[in-house]
């Protein structure tokens, strides 16, 4: 007895060692991970604080309180205002179709969805200049008719649009897919109505997966710059939206005032990521590749 | 028999929407190249300065894609396997390069890798120019493709079955063998897909490299910033010519990522049973 308990201390510190790492190399590896993250993330993050705040709280206030500024922000507000409700409706319709039916094409138009996340900004801010803009398909209608779409609002809500597209559809298909039909196909059989079953089974089963996608879509509707630029035409006081202000801001070098207003994003951001740890934290089904382009329906892990 | 309504309209509305928004106007792209002869297409893709800016644009997402898959890899290793001060609020900052505009990612890079920034005054004295140089293009690139590798590889390393470890510790073998002949062959799928994930995306981007590289033709332009230089010079076919070249080698890459997804999975749920 006495025999097998002595023998058995050396190789359960042997299993230990082999199974985990040594308090030095623990330490370096955290280390490692302060240092990376301390470099990339957190400095550039206070930075853009301490550079907002360099011209003191008057200044700050002062560049917000400017009429462009003003403009910028309304011009963001209505840009995400238009792109997050219509990528909603697109993201149900979407999820509903491929969750709770069989068909051909399926995976291709997985594949179809996720498309806007493999395309550059640039371009897809250009391919709306080549089908509305003068010299485009429609260029010519629209001018005979006098609507403006490039280097207008519509053009940068179409931007908008294309970027955040597959958003909502990412978060609700695979966790619809999961969910799977029994409990709307019971609430038909017992006599409910389509809609009924869509707005009182459905929508509560996925609320929480509808605000995650709408809290990742809002956040890259409201920061999108190089597709928002291309068809913005850069019109001060009409088609700049806030990151674009931004930068008309630091490229006249009053960097001080394009801090103050990039703060304003940052601080967009941060909330967003509260929001997404908040609604994580809420239901563990959302932990994950949240805001990565990962093929829907096929995450590891 | 269908007991849920809805097939028909579900899926008329996501088709029409789908074409209305993303595959028609990405279409107008290849018709607007095809416009051009195949001289004339040849003479925009292959002219030096494009060559120029693919070869940084792809060198320094390379390099950056790189760069976070080893960093990736031990900040997912370190928020998966440790417990310290301050893990819950490193695991949700690492999704800061997702959430922050890249404008403004762009700016602040640009002002603290500057030669009087924060981090650039310490690189002068060492003769190292980061902002306005092709380094602070690959700095920028590392910065948007930083979550990918760690998103990818921390669920599957969440799931790793503890006692493949243990076996294998039991056999005898120690630490870092454990390591790198069982725990990262595991990983290896999601690790190149993650590194497939931050490549792609890396090659795309606009905002946060126009403001920290000095866009000088031949040697800091990048190719999404070209496109731009020629939609404003209203060369839509010259634009259109290089946005074809970037478009194929996207949809290669989503073919390559789809692919290596597949085989993550099945890699993944071989290992678990």
């Amino acid at each position: 007895m006495t025999a097998i308990a002595t023998s058995s201390v050396p190789p359960r510190a042997v299993q230990r060692r082999a199974t985990t790492e040594s308090p030095f190399v623990r330490t370096l590896l955290i280390g490692t991970t302060f240092l990376f993250l301390g470099l990339f993330l957190i400095l550039p993050l206070i930075s853009v604080f301490a550079q907002a705040f360099a011209k003191g709280l008057g200044f700050y206030f002062q560049t917000l309180a400017d009429p462009m500024a003003w403009s910028a922000i309304k011009l963001t507000l209505i840009a995400a205002g238009i792109s997050v409700p219509l990528n909603c409706i697109f993201g149900v319709a979407a999820a509903w179709l491929i969750a709770k039916f069989d068909f051909r094409g399926k995976n291709i138009l997985l594949t179809l969805i996720d498309l806007p996340f493999s395309v550059s900004p640039v371009i897809s801010g250009m391919i709306y200049v080549l089908v509305f803009g003068a010299q485009g398909w429609f260029g010519p209608w629209l001018m005979d008719h006098n609507i403006k779409i490039i280097f207008a609002v519509p053009g940068i809500a179409l931007a908008t649009i294309f970027v955040t597209f597959p958003f909502v559809a990412r978060e609700l298909i695979p966790l619809m897919q999961a969910q799977g039909r029994t409990e709307e196909e019971a609430a038909r059989v017992l006599g409910a109505s389509g809609w009924q079953t869509f707005w009182r089974v459905t929508i509560p089963n996925i609320k929480w997966g509808l605000l995650y996608g709408v809290i990742l879509c809002n956040a890259r509707a409201m920061g999108e710059f190089g597709a928002v630029s291309v068809v913005s035409g850069h019109i001060r006081g009409q088609t700049n939206t806030i990151p674009l202000h931004v930068e008309i801001l630091y490229n006249e070098y009053n960097f001080t005032g394009a801090f103050a207003v990039a703060s304003l994003l940052t601080f967009l951001a941060l909330v967003t990521l509260a929001l997404k740890t908040w609604v994580e934290y809420r239901n563990n089904e959302l932990r994950g590749t949240a805001f990565t382009p990962v093929p829907i329906g096929r995450k590891a892990g | 028999m269908r007991v849920l309504p809805g097939f028909r309209l579900t899926l008329g509305y996501t088709l029409l929407y789908l074409s209305l928004i993303v595959l028609i106007p990405l279409a107008a792209v290849f018709w607007k190249t095809s416009t051009l002869s195949w001289a004339q297409f040849c003479h925009a893709v292959a002219s030096p300065v494009a060559l120029a800016s693919y070869r940084l644009t792809f060198g320094a997402s390379f390099l950056a894609a790189l760069v976070n898959a080893i960093f990736g890899l031990i900040v997912a290793w370190v928020l998966v396997r440790y417990k310290f001060f301050g893990k819950r609020l490193v695991d949700a900052l690492v999704d800061l390069p997702f959430a922050l505009p890249t404008a403004v990612a762009g700016i602040t890079l640009a002002t603290i890798y500057a030669p009087n920034g924060w981090i650039g005054e310490w690189l002068a004295p060492l003769g190292i120019k980061v902002s306005y140089t092709r380094l602070g293009v690959f700095v920028a690139l590392t910065f948007i493709g930083l979550p990918f590798i760690v998103r990818t590889v921390q669920p599957v390393l969440e799931d790793l079955d503890p006692e493949i470890e243990e076996a294998a510790a039991s056999l005898g073998a120690n630490r870092w063998q454990i390591f790198w002949r069982v725990i990262f062959p595991m990983l290896t799928p999601a690790l190149l897909t993650g590194f497939a994930l931050a490549f792609a995306r890396a090659l795309g981007e606009y905002g946060s490299v126009v403001f920290i590289s000095s866009n000088i033709p031949m040697k800091t332009q990048i190719t999404p910033l070209l496109i731009m230089t020629k939609l404003e010079e209203f060369d839509y076919a010259g634009a259109t010519a290089i946005a074809v070249v970037m478009l194929v080698v996207s949809f290669v890459l989503l073919l390559a990522i789809n692919l290596l997804q597949w085989w993550s999975s099945r890699h993944h749920a071989s290992s678990l049973s």
